[in-house]
């Protein structure tokens, strides 16, 4: 089924290729000619937007990217931040989401292994993976049959890699029901000193191909994961790569003892559209050309045309430049390793990319046009409407509520997804999911410790996608800050549906607005990031969903925050409180899960008051008064109790607040607002003084309740045991998964 | 007491168990890469968790027949201390150095989770740490840790005393016979479990449980 390389390229096989028939224009202008059928390839694989951010590129820009910890901004396979004593984290969050919807065990395992990659070629040990999953309706039929893959395939990839997975988030919603998603996100510790780049420098130098062999699978699949599904998704499943954490393994090991040699001048993974995305950009960034002789590439299936070589997204593979005289060194690192080795081109001083094949040259192209003269576009927008003003409020008792939602697939236990990855592997993990924030030690040093979280809320998104922007940062920085982190800095993984409609490139645009003006405030720039655009199926898109991972740092983690109550009778504060506690109900969980509405405006996001508060609350856990601390986002003040309460078995008695609506006190989703219990007697005077310093930074830090008891008790409504709220919390899942 | 780690490609808590050795023998172990033929001369040997291989086959199939294997063999003939834990409990099964074998979990998904051990044996150089019948914590991280043996094996090693662990009050998280966690071989020099004793070492785990099957190995303990 080969197709020749001369073959007659028709306006068919350029739409085939995903490109428009401006962009084939284009490239024509770019070459003085029509490009061969490999050219064609080539330049499809670059000029997707996967790859080449068309669409998306003229707003990434106006995010923040720098900070005075900033080592490596976006642009590298990762973000680098420096975090003292001569370290950094390097960390990013990429989509797997067409993949692994065709097909979700290898979908969601290449995503993990894809960007475990991007860590450890840059020169970093991964120390921390977490994912942030969204399903179609639980009751859609191809649901369960989804979460079951996609999880296996996480923790089979991971588990096997050997990383801790330590956070993430779940979550269903029927606006998934035809385009899942799958935003993988890890972390690694390097040297600041030893990090590694994929920028080549020098003429001549040999480019070697490192690890697995090269097969036919996922050819395109950049492009695929670049388009709308129809109604012919199944016939798309070859395109889907499959995963080798065996060799991604061996492969770390190999890329860390051959980093440690002082052999790789450059290195690139070879993840979408494989050995020419890694090429060109090595050859790109350095000015410098580069020639590739596909008859020397390490393959795995007979007759591969250059074509299917140039295209396939086989994993586990990496290239280098690497110093000549070290050649015969970097080959015993890796035969050490069993991984495949060979020098498969060079360097050149022309700035074209060249493909060799049966002696025959079967492309030749301009390298910097590649990426450089890829297609830019400031595609038409709308400003999405206001959502519908926010009606009635229905009533129903506090305590039958909070059954309900915790009982309910959005609040319900994680237990059966987490339970699924190794959580432990390294002996670092301070805390594993079901917290506010995965946290883990910073091996060799005696007290700092690394903390993550990923965030959004969609439905916040679509109704005011500039709050709601805003809003995931927000969340995101007062998740970290729970545990005691001070937030460095973030990766945003937006996933949205067609650019190409201005509705959706509004929602785009708005939401990329609400991020910078949040990172900005926060001081928390945006240093890696992918977007995922596209997730559409028959017309119908996804909620917004810009996926914002951040990673914190705690100078000791003797002082870390939980979320559990830690004992009773200790007082509980209520940080960043509005007056009445708790007003806003507008997109909030009780009015979207109880009563399936979806109306009124999310909550607004104060950023100075965020800041404020999430510094003061910070103050009290590294003074060591804060005993528990837990942010409150989803499901208001009553939930983020029923969660302290069930992350301990210790109970709690909330007072009633006189003249207010128990439901706005109780489930208004307000923002910039803590729990945090504290260590000391309400008589002390320490309490009458942290008010005082509350008072003057402008925060509300309110007396709630008391912890103790077995039963949480909300104001005026009847007590709840635990042992109830356990069994609604942890039955949904597994029942679930079980049916 | 001096230690030495054996690593298979794939392996993936070898870094973990390295840490535990030192931090509680206050010597560092020695690292043995698989291909080696023998091992130097250390008191105990530890075959740590992980995937070797990928569990592709089997889980242990392929390390079992590594060169390694042989020397290891020779090593416990003379009494000395092998260890296997998770993936290296596999590795000694499908080598024949302990009975049974480790099927895929009865949920056929992977567990990770903390579960209860009875300690089943306190009188070997492993588990003179703890008490006959004591309940400790420890970590499970498995895919395949189902014990199984055929009933005749079965009998033999209830029998002799070589249940080292067992899980308890309803924690079995695979569906082992027996709820065995953890057996030892006939001379009780050889110890393989499924469960991680080196991931809860410190405070900064939640616990340190798994501390005294190390100190006892290491002779740490009077």
């Amino acid at each position: 089924m080969s197709i020749p390389n001369d073959i007659q390229i028709t306006a068919d096989i350029v739409a085939n290729h995903g490109l428009s028939s401006d962009e084939y224009e284009k490239i024509k202008q770019l070459i003085g000619r029509e490009p061969n059928f490999t050219e064609l390839g080539i330049f499809s694989a670059m000029w997707n937007e996967h790859c080449s951010y068309k669409s998306s590129k003229k707003w990434l820009k106006t995010l923040p990217t720098t900070g005075t910890r900033v080592i490596q901004g976006p642009g590298e396979n990762a973000g680098v931040v420096d975090i003292g004593d001569g370290q950094a984290v390097v960390f990013k969050m990429e989509s797997h989401n067409h993949p692994s919807f065709i097909e979700p065990y290898q979908g969601a395992a290449t995503g993990v292994g894809g960007i475990l990659r991007d860590i450890f070629t840059m020169g970093a040990r991964p120390i921390a993976a977490m994912n942030a999953l969204r399903f179609g309706a639980p009751d859609h039929e191809k649901t369960r049959h989804l979460v079951s893959g996609v999880v296996a395939g996480v923790g089979g990839y991971g588990n096997s890699f050997g990383v801790p997975t330590v956070g993430g988030e779940v979550e269903f919603d029927a606006r998934y029901n035809g385009n899942i998603l799958v935003n993988a996100f890890a972390a690694g510790l390097a040297d600041t000193n030893a990090i590694f780049y994929s920028k080549a420098e020098g003429v001549g130098l040999p480019v070697v191909y490192l690890g697995a062999k090269t097969g036919r699978d996922g050819v395109g699949g950049a492009t695929m994961a670049s388009a709308e599904f129809g109604d012919d998704i199944e016939e798309k499943r070859p395109t889907v790569q499959v995963g080798d954490p065996f060799t991604e393994k061996r492969l770390l090991e190999a890329c860390l003892e051959l980093m440690a040699t002082g052999a790789v001048i450059a290195i690139q993974d070879m993840g979408a559209a494989g050995l020419t995305c890694s090429a060109v950009e090595m050859g790109a960034k350095g000015g410098l050309g580069i020639e590739l002789d596909l008859d020397k590439v390490p393959v795995r299936e007979e007759a591969m045309t250059p074509y299917e070589m140039m295209l396939s997204e086989s994993q586990e593979r990496m290239l280098m430049v690497l110093s000549p005289d070290k050649e015969a060194e970097a080959r015993a690192v890796f035969e050490k390793w069993e991984l495949d080795f060979a020098t498969v081109g060079r360097t050149t001083d022309d700035l074209r990319f060249r493909i060799l094949w049966h002696g025959d040259e079967v492309a030749n192209l301009p390298i910097r046009e590649l990426g450089d003269e890829a297609p830019e576009y400031d595609r038409e927008w709308v400003t999405p409407p206001a959502p519908a003003p926010l009606g009635d409020i229905p009533r129903m008792d506090v305590g039958e509520a909070v059954l309900k939602l915790l009982s309910s697939h959005r609040f319900a236990s994680r237990r059966w997804v987490y339970e699924q990855y190794d959580t432990l592997i390294g002996g670092n993990s301070l805390q594993t999911p079901g917290g506010d924030a995965g946290v883990v030690r910073v091996a060799g040093h005696p007290t700092k410790a690394l903390a993550f979280s990923a965030d959004v809320t969609p439905r916040y998104c679509e109704a005011d996608p500039f709050e709601g922007g805003k809003q995931a940062v927000a969340e995101c920085w007062r998740n970290l800050t729970s545990t005691g982190a001070d937030p460095l800095a973030a990766t945003d993984n937006l996933n949205f549906g067609n650019p190409q409609r201005p509705e959706i490139m509004g929602q785009l645009v708005k939401a990329i607005e609400g991020i910078g003006e949040a990172c900005r405030e926060l001081e928390f720039p945006i240093v890696s990031g992918n977007v995922s655009l596209y997730n559409e199926t028959n017309g119908r898109a996804i909620l917004p969903t810009p996926t914002i991972g951040g990673v914190g740092l705690l100078p000791d983690h003797a002082n870390m925050a939980r979320i559990g109550f830690a004992a009773k009778n200790q007082p509980i504060l209520l940080v960043g409180a509005p007056a009445a506690w708790g007003k806003h109900l507008g997109q909030s969980a009780y009015m979207k899960d109880l009563f399936e509405r979806s109306e009124g405006a999310p909550p607004p996001v104060d950023l100075q008051h965020e800041r404020r508060t999430g510094d003061f609350v910070r103050s009290l856990i590294r003074s060591g008064m804060a005993s528990a601390v837990h942010d409150l986002s989803d499901g208001g003040l009553a939930i983020g109790l029923a969660e302290m309460a069930l992350a301990s078995g210790i109970g709690a008695e909330i007072t009633a607040l006189e003249g207010c609506d128990p439901v706005e006190v109780f489930f208004g989703e307000d923002q910039g607002r803590y729990l945090v219990t504290l260590s000391v007697d309400p008589q002390d005077e320490a309490l009458d003084k942290l008010w005082q310093d509350a008072e003057e930074a402008g925060i509300f830090a309110p007396w709630i309740g008391t912890t103790g008891g077995t039963d949480l008790t909300l104001g005026a409504a009847a007590p709840l045991a635990i042992e109830d709220l356990r069994h609604s919390h942890e039955e949904w899942f597994p029942r679930f998964m079980s049916n | 007491m001096k230690s030495a780690v054996v690593v298979f490609p794939g392996l993936n808590r070898d870094r973990d168990m390295l840490a535990a050795l030192e931090s509680i023998g206050g010597i560092p172990p020695v690292t043995v890469w698989h291909k080696e033929t023998g091992l130097p001369d250390v008191d105990l040997v530890v075959i740590p968790g992980g995937f070797s291989y990928g569990d592709y086959l089997r889980a242990g199939a392929i390390a079992a027949r590594s060169p390694i294997m042989q020397a290891i063999r020779e090593k416990a003939d003379q009494g000395t201390r092998v260890l296997g834990v998770c993936n290296g409990f596999q590795i000694l099964t499908e080598a024949g150095l302990l009975p049974g074998v480790l099927m895929r979990n009865a949920s056929l998904r992977f567990v990770c989770k903390t579960v209860r051990l009875k300690v089943e044996n306190a009188d070997t150089a492993f588990t003179r740490g703890y008490s006959a019948g004591q309940i400790i914590d420890c970590p499970v991280a498995h895919h395949d840790g189902n014990y199984f043996a055929d009933s005749d094996t079965l009998d033999r090693v209830e029998g002799n005393g070589q249940v080292a662990f067992r899980y308890a009050e309803g924690t079995n998280p695979n569906g082992s016979l027996n709820d065995i966690a953890g057996v030892f071989n006939e001379a009780k020099n050889v110890l393989g479990l499924m469960p991680h004793p080196e991931n809860l070492i410190e405070a900064a785990h939640g616990g340190s449980d798994g501390r005294a099957l190390f100190a006892a190995a290491l002779d740490q303990v009077a």
